[in-house]
């Protein structure tokens, strides 16, 4: 076998049933982590690669859950640190659905306000963003009204 | 039944401001009325301000109804680590409506998605204070007959004021025209200008404050410039003086010309002034309980008022 082969079959380790999320920036991969709760997950295998070669981005992160599918809402939170994000439903070692990400028009408890004299940055509660602008990613607070820009948003 | 709050002015249509500015006429012309009669209001104010406390409570009072309340959170149990929605939900089980003054941005939108009775915003940090937007209508409407294409020149901290920007807001209904006087590091922020932008709604920006400016203008809304506000303690220095009306530059105002402030002013406006005719902002203040009689009266549902 040789070592491109090699490399190829590490990176499709074979999923049965179950989600593969590709296309992930290296950088965001352990958010992309935390934000899809994989720590919650306590019996599907779960398959964390980074830093693979990428002819799209030069390098990605992989990420493989078995037997697990996420609901449109669950994926949509990583739209924010990974807007170019495919998931790729398996179902049988057929991609059965590749599905984009895109961001939802509202946020809920994923982003924290950069405002510290906003109510949510003093109260047990959680936080609620409205997309402002899908395609420059702007938000704003439903609470304090302040509008954070992409570059600012800070994911909780 | 949806629970109605007042939380912000981007709330109010048009059509919502004219009806309760044509309220508040209302009660001007007659404020006693026991339209409140055996109903409770709380005054929560997390953070004092008298003014606004006062103006709130004589309004219920007008009204017939009860107060309970405080003025100082730390005499109460948010002092002690309680949180927001249990006071709120604590007062909820005795009071028929929230009035509440906070010193955080939001709290007031947050205690009406949980308190189950309405909540009037007095006032939330730097965020919101709709009533004062909507005296301040009155007021303009009052003294010019009509709120359609003012001319209104906003002065001093437009950057922080946020009567200010709930002013534009407020006004963007009425084809107005604005200019915007402010030294450099208080300028109209990008978000107001972009709003005017996107509603066609004609401003011009000037950092001098002259009396050309006041000769074109129906309305002077003044505000103050604070030292905190300067990182550069000399900067305030220099610009603290600049906008000051003295009564020498009204002189050739136009005749319609009313000078409003939302109080408490500093030195902004010379005593000077006080004696003019044009000076209004002490009426101005008086508006305030007609304006927050009209809004108690719409939140609680209490309509056809003759
Ligand atoms: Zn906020």
């Amino acid at each position: 076998m040789s070592s491109t082969q090699k490399k190829r079959e590490m990176q499709v380790a074979a999923l049965e049933n179950g989600t593969a999320i590709d296309h992930i920036p290296p950088r965001q991969l352990f958010k992309v982590a935390h934000l899809l709760e994989l720590e919650k997950l306590d019996t599907n295998t779960i398959t964390i690669g980074n830093n693979f070669p990428s002819r799209k981005m030069g390098r990605k992160g992989v990420i493989k859950i078995a037997d697990k599918f996420f609901e449109e809402n669950e994926i949509n939170r990583i739209a924010l640190i990974a807007p170019n994000v495919v998931l790729n439903e398996i179902r049988d070692y057929e991609v059965t659905r590749k599905q984009p990400v895109s961001l939802p028009g509202e946020l809920i408890g994923i982003v924290k306000c950069n405002n510290p004299k906003c109510i949510t940055n003093n109260e047990p509660m959680p936080t609620r963003f409205t997309v402002i602008n899908k395609e420059s990613g702007a938000i704003k607070c439903h609470y304090c009204e302040r509008k954070i820009n992409k570059e600012e948003i800070i994911v909780k | 039944m949806k629970i109605k709050s007042l939380v912000s002015i981007h709330q109010y249509s048009k059509d919502d401001i004219l009806c309760i500015l044509e309220n508040a006429a209302r009660f001007e012309a007659s404020p006693n009325r026991n339209l409140m009669e055996g109903r409770v209001a709380a005054t929560l104010f997390f953070e004092p301000s008298t003014r606004t406390r006062l103006s709130f409570e004589t309004a219920v009072n007008r009204l017939g109804g009860r107060v309970i309340g405080f003025q100082d959170a730390s005499t109460t149990s948010s002092s002690k680590g309680e949180t927001l929605k249990d006071t709120i939900l604590m007062v909820s089980n005795y009071a028929d409506l929230i009035i509440m003054r906070h010193h955080l941005e939001g709290a007031a939108r947050y205690a009406s998605e949980v308190a189950g009775i309405p909540v009037i915003n007095a006032g939330d940090g730097a965020n919101q204070h709709p009533s004062q937007t909507l005296l301040d209508l009155y007021s303009i409407q009052k003294t010019q007959g009509r709120l359609d294409n003012l001319t209104i020149t906003l002065v001093g901290d437009l950057r922080y004021g946020r009567t200010v920007h709930s002013l534009i807001a407020g006004m963007s209904h009425f084809k107005p025209s604005f200019h915007f006087v402010a030294p450099d590091e208080m300028r109209m922020p990008d978000e107001q200008k972009s709003f005017c932008d996107n509603l066609g709604i004609p401003y011009t920006e000037h950092t001098d404050f002259t009396e050309d400016i006041i000769n074109r203008s129906d309305i002077l809304y003044m505000t103050r410039v604070q030292r905190e506000r300067f990182t550069d303690p000399e900067e305030y220095e220099r610009v603290k003086n600049v906008y000051i009306l003295r009564r020498s530059m009204i002189g050739q105002s136009k005749s319609n010309l009313r000078i409003l402030h939302p109080l408490p002013r500093v030195n902004e406006i010379a005593s000077d002034v006080d004696d003019s005719p044009k000076a209004y902002f002490i009426q101005q203040a008086r508006n305030g309980l007609f304006a927050r009689q009209a809004i108690i009266c719409d939140v609680l549902g209490i309509n056809h008022l003759i």
